[in-house]
């Protein structure tokens, strides 16, 4: 970090990871999102490959469309929303693992409560029945 | 020096307090020895809690397009892989896009940050013109929101995403706008970086919705 940064951030108006950055910053920065845009860009086409090839087994097809999704939005958090593990992301660490817990929570809560009042339902063709 | 500070004098719990002012004491209690955090670190940080909340509204909404498509006697909608191939595509650069000019605001290059950011928005309205093309003929084949379970829920999670698009987009003019009235002032910078945040995390949910959602459906 520059000498200007630290005096900036002393003062307390500037982030680290927010100062005036030098040219090496820059590049820096720019190999990051250049690397995360490929492999995301890398992801999206395995994902389009994925539907189209037979080389996968039928039935996987679905487990490796989740997988590649995952492993997108990991690319995403990482190289373009820059979570890290760095000591300065630990907040941001922290709340996105709450959030990844509740979304958890309310897809797969609601998937097994739906699937299992589904079994205890009476099948539609009987409940036509039923009201005949 | 205190008691506290002679067994932990640098950041105890590497929570990032006092990286650099080593040895610095801030005399307010609880905001840890190095003063509380930066406003441009606390502002991205609330807007960060934000998105997840965000994120934690679609997986609702993913959550109950999944119980309806599971189950849903209606027809599967033909989806055009091409249209959907360009979307993903004119999202995804759009991400990237905007990256590369918070990096020209990180330089305080203002011609170079107004291109990149225009650019993101107009592939930003591209994907949002392919969408309401793709909804439009959607409706015209009768398979609009109205017409059935599968549908209601198709159109209200990808129309969720659309139009956080579209406020995106409004947004982004308007970053545009007083970024070249007020110059990169310290508080304008807060902003670019909660749009930047903000447009990456819809290029997540839109990785969801691709494959989960349509992808999905041409699975074997």
């Amino acid at each position: 970090m520059s000498q200007q940064g630290i005096e900036a951030e002393r003062a307390g108006d500037v982030a680290p990871g927010l100062e005036l950055q030098g040219r090496e910053d820059t590049s820096r920065g720019l190999r990051s999102y250049l690397i995360g845009f490929v492999l995301a860009a890398g992801l999206t086409a395995a994902s389009f490959w994925a539907i189209r090839t037979h080389a996968i087994y039928g039935p996987g097809v679905s487990v490796a469309l989740v997988t590649l999704a995952i492993a997108q939005m990991g690319i995403h958090l990482v190289f373009f929303l820059h979570i890290t593990t760095g000591p300065d992301n630990t907040n941001n660490v922290l709340a996105l693992v709450f959030g990844v817990l509740i979304v958890f929570l309310v897809v797969f809560g609601s998937l097994w409560i739906m699937t299992n009042l589904n079994h205890n339902m009476i099948p539609t063709k009987m409940l036509m029945d039923m009201q005949r | 020096m205190s008691i506290a500070s002679s067994f932990s004098p640098v950041d105890p719990h590497h929570i990032g307090h006092n990286n650099l002012a080593l040895g610095a004491e801030g005399a307010a209690t609880g905001h840890g020895e190095g003063g509380p955090a930066p406003k441009s670190v606390i502002v991205p940080y609330g807007f960060w809690i934000f998105l997840l909340s965000d994120i934690v509204m679609f997986s609702a909404f993913f959550a109950s397009y999944q119980v309806v498509a599971g189950n849903a006697i209606d027809a599967a909608p033909r989806f055009d892989l091409s249209n959907l191939a360009a979307e993903t595509g004119c999202l995804l650069l759009s991400s990237f896009l905007c990256g590369i000019a918070s990096l020209c605001a990180n330089r305080r290059r203002l011609f170079g940050t107004e291109i990149f950011l225009l650019l993101t928005g107009i592939l930003g309205a591209v994907f949002l013109t392919l969408e309401i093309r793709e909804f439009v003929g959607l409706i015209q084949q009768h398979q609009g929101p109205a017409d059935g379970a599968y549908y209601s829920a198709f159109f209200a999670l990808v129309g969720c995403h659309g139009l956080h698009v579209t406020v995106g987009l409004l947004w982004l003019g308007t970053m545009m706008a007083q970024i070249f009235a007020k110059g990169f002032r310290q508080d304008m910078l807060r902003r670019l970086t909660c749009f930047s945040l903000f447009w990456h995390a819809l290029d997540i949910v839109w990785v969801a919705i691709f494959s989960l959602v349509y992808l999905m459906r041409f699975t074997p």
